[in-house]
């Protein structure tokens, strides 16, 4: 056997929260890895701040179909109401869980896990906000990441850490694993198993001004992408509307749960025209395209108009001390900015991606729009695609989504493994990984790759945003094309085996110019507005043409192909979203 | 402005030792010196290596030493440093490239204290959550804000000379749980922390109190874990 050939029952690719719940599950039923490009406790999900939602009913009366029915809404109908049902009905379960291995949620005065407001969840279909976020200060995703990278090490998990994925075994239709870049030496990998979890998170990083990580590349779906695989509804990615002004840093919603207002220029809390019901907690989606509107019609705030402010000075600074302390410090910190004593400036930041590799309620990765799957493949997390999202995905979902689909991605794959073998793989399984690998360091490079990160994350920003066009969809599609090309003449200059991070930045970027391309090609077809997709020549949702996933694949020749996939409904017709 | 980073470079391929390289670059006084290090790597020298991922000082990956004291990168913004920044790894584990270093002494001392739930009901785990009052819950907050950078650990002079002290990371994350109402392994772990590479080792030199980027008061955990230790009580 070759050199560095690893054999296991289960790998799972990434270490976020979706990763080690999935880990914690396989490898109680079989041999299991975690092979990630970060020390677990950087993944982003430690980044996740304002809750995690569950109808425990511990303040307020609540239901698990209170919350599947604001998931669908919030989704604008675009979720499979049967994956819904599962996440909104294991929410409970999968909190209590998390409590009961340790992690310190904030707590009511007689001892139970303390829920508060966020964005879209309300009471009896819409009547008035409803506390259902569980949370730990601002730091909730913090909390979920350390006490399962916590029970990851009392298991006993093994890890890989700095190993990135460069491809993505399947034979015979069949996944048999993944190969791996060693970081630290520059070696390559071969890890065979019998099942492959990809949980490897959003992919912010194309857009000029993100939430997300440097790390948030897209690898997962991107690698799937390459492999001629579908990505489902890649045109619906969610802006927040509070991110720290240029930066992009999050200001969590919580910071509105909590009382906070928005204010436009003229001091106005101009939410209130936009959804009269909920205000400054009406979803993502319209929050964020009632910011653009403001600052497009002159009404920003700042001496260039560009911005709205975040005012958190009605609320009782105890409350915003003890229960938003970090974001606090960030606006001091990054932008020198009180928000004790004044309004702290914000903008739309790209912030989620709805969309991703399309998987069953088991997380089984999907072969095509008909619903067949690869088996041995499965995925979890931001890069997957269940839908429970649908077109905009509710604060504290995701938290919620990573933890209920982990957990069925690692049951998955333990059974899988029970009942399967090892498929057979070529000797030479690694080759076009290591040729990949060697290409990139073959020649010299005309421009540094950060220059064209830099344009494609501003064309990403200034055409597919918040607000799109048929027209600027087109030009964007030209520039990821032109893009592409400049990055096939671009060269790694560092030509060490050594902790080479030239290198892994280069390949990420690779990634995250395939899933700029299939968003926009996506979001091209798509004419019509539904949740975090905007455009301003169909500002109507249709439901005649367009209530349907878009899955998008490339072909053996390289071009992209469209397919659609109905929509699974339920209990909830189609309604117009007012809040 | 302009501003000079002197950054200590080391590629084991090529160095023997490692080496200051100098750079000049443009910024802006709100500029994180992670965004320098960023300049440098992207656009003058693509070959220096430095971690990070999340740039808001949350992921703990971007730990180094700035002008002789621990900080984030991305945490440190230019109009709080002089025009000259020098930029080391930081100390106590091997360097592996630049301002890169191997983190498995740090993690094997963070394992080496059991830092997870320890209860006694495991076999009848309560179907609800477990009751926790919110006293109970600000008994152990501060030190729940971890995120294992290792800035404080690598400050520490003890632990510079000692590999095998456990170091003030792995004490502060004992202490998230002895001092945690639901927790019934103190005892194990105030053993460990009571043997020769454990918390006595502590000589409250308050590097790593002043290391912490989540402002965590390092010391003072370690100080009432060792007053448990000699008491047992917690
Ligand atoms: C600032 C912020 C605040 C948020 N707040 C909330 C909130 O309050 N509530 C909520 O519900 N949601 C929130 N979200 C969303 C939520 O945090 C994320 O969607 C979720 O944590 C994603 O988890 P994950 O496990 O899918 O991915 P991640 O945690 O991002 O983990 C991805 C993993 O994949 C690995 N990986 C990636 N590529 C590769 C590769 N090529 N090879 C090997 N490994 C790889 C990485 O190393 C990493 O371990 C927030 C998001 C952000 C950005």
């Amino acid at each position: 056997m070759p050199n560095n050939v690893h054999i296991y029952d289960a790998v799972i690719v990434g270490a976020g929260g979706a990763g080690l719940r999935a880990a914690l599950e396989a490898s109680k039923g079989c041999k299991t890895a975690v092979v990630s490009k970060m020390y677990p406790t950087r993944s982003h999900t430690g980044a996740a701040q304002g809750g995690m939602c569950a109808a425990l009913a511990n303040v307020e009366e609540d239901s698990w179909e209170w919350h599947a029915f604001d998931t669908v809404k919030g989704g604008d109908f675009l979720s499979d109401q049967d994956a819904v049902d599962v996440m909104c009905q294991e929410a409970v379960e999968s909190v209590l869980d998390l409590e009961r291995m340790g992690l310190p949620f904030n707590r009511t005065p007689d001892g139970k896990i303390d829920q508060r407001r966020f964005g879209g969840h309300t009471r009896n279909h819409g009547e008035a906000a409803v506390k259902r976020a569980c949370y730990a200060a601002d730091r909730t995703g913090h909390m979920i990441l350390q006490t399962l990278f916590q029970q990851c090490n009392k298991q006993g998990v093994e890890f890989y850490n700095e190993f990135f994925v460069l491809d993505l075994i399947i034979e015979g239709g069949v996944c048999g694993g993944i190969v791996a870049y060693e970081i630290a030496t520059g070696e390559i990998h071969t890890f065979r198993a019998k099942a492959v979890l990809f949980a490897t998170g959003g992919y912010g990083k194309m857009f000029k001004i993100t939430s997300n990580a440097h790390t948030l590349t897209g690898d997962g779906p991107g690698l799937v992408y390459r492999k001629g695989l579908p990505l489902e509804d890649i045109e619906f990615f969610q802006f927040h509307p509070t991110g720290l002004y240029r930066l992009g840093i999050l200001l969590s919603e919580a910071a509105r749960g909590e009382g906070g207002i928005l204010r436009n220029g003229d001091g106005e809390r101009f939410m209130e025209r936009y959804a009269p019901t909920i205000k400054d907690l009406a979803p993502r989606d319209m929050v964020s395209r009632a910011e653009f509107f403001e600052i497009k019609e002159g009404r920003g705030a700042g001496p260039n108009k560009d911005y709205v402010l975040l005012d958190l000075t009605a609320v009782d600074p105890e409350v915003v001390e003890a229960k938003l302390p970090d974001i606090t410090e960030f606006a001091r910190t990054y932008l020198g900015v009180d928000p004790l004593k004044e309004g702290v400036p914000t903008v739309p930041t790209a912030h989620y991606a709805m969309g991703g590799i399309p998987t069953n309620v088991n997380t089984e990765v999907l072969r095509s729009a008909h619903g067949e799957v690869v088996p041995g493949f499965y995925a979890a997390g931001e890069c997957a695609c269940v839908s429970v999202h649908g077109a905009n995905r509710l604060g504290t979902n995701s938290l919620l989504d990573i933890i209920v689909f982990g957990r069925r991605g690692g049951l998955g794959m333990a059974e899988h493994a029970a009942r399967t073998k090892l498929i057979d793989i070529p000797d030479d399984v690694a080759k076009p990984s290591e040729d990949w690998i060697a290409s990139l360091t073959d020649g010299q490079s005309p421009e540094p790759i950060a220059a064209i990160r830099k344009d494609l994350q501003e064309e990403m920003w200034d055409k597919v945003s918040v607000l799109r066009t048929d027209e600027g969809l087109g030009q964007a599609i030209n520039s990821v094309a032109h893009l592409r090309e400049r990055y096939a003449k671009a060269r790694v200059k560092d030509r060490s085996k050594v902790f080479n991070t030239e290198l892994v930045e280069h390949i990420e970027l690779g990634f995250i110019i395939d899933m700029a391309e299939a968003l926009v090609i996506s979001a091209k077809a798509r004419t019509e507005s539904r949740g975090g997709h905007y455009r301003e020549d169909h500002q109507k949702r249709d439901d005649e043409h367009w209530l349907k996933h878009t899955f998008i694949n490339k072909t053996p020749d390289g071009d992209t192909r469209l397919a659609y996939k109905p929509v699974t409904m339920g209990r909830y017709e189609p309604v117009e979203r007012k809040y | 402005m302009e501003v000079t980073l002197k950054v200590l470079r080391f590629n084991p391929e090529t160095d023997t030792e490692s080496h200051f390289e100098e750079y000049k670059v443009e910024a802006d006084p709100m500029d994180r010196l992670l965004d320098l290090l960023h300049e440098i790597k992207w656009y003058q020298d693509h070959s220096l290596a430095v971690r990070r991922s999340c740039g808001h000082g949350i992921c703990g990956s971007d730990a180094v030493v700035v002008n002789g004291v621990n900080r984030l990168a991305c945490k440190i913004l230019v109009k709080d440093l002089p025009s000259e920044i020098t930029v080391e790894p930081i100390r106590g584990m091997p360097v592996i490239r630049d301002l890169v270093v191997d983190m498995e002494p740090f993690f094997a001392g963070y394992r080496a204290v059991k830092p997870w739930l320890i209860t006694d009901d495991r076999e009848h785990e309560p179907d609800r959550e477990r009751i926790q009052s919110p006293e109970e819950r600000a008994r152990f907050d501060d030190t729940t804000k971890c995120i294992l950078c290792a800035a404080c650990t690598s400050s520490c002079p003890i632990f510079w000379s000692d590999e095998e002290y456990v170091g003030p990371a792995a004490i502060v994350n004992a202490h998230r749980f002895i001092f945690d109402s639901r927790d019934s392994g103190a005892d194990e772990r105030l053993q460990i922390l009571s043997s020769k590479n454990g918390a006595f080792k502590c000589r409250t030199a308050f590097n790593c109190t002043d290391a912490c980027p989540r402002g965590i008061k390092v010391t003072m955990a370690i100080q009432e874990v060792k007053q448990a230790a000699l008491y047992r009580s917690v």
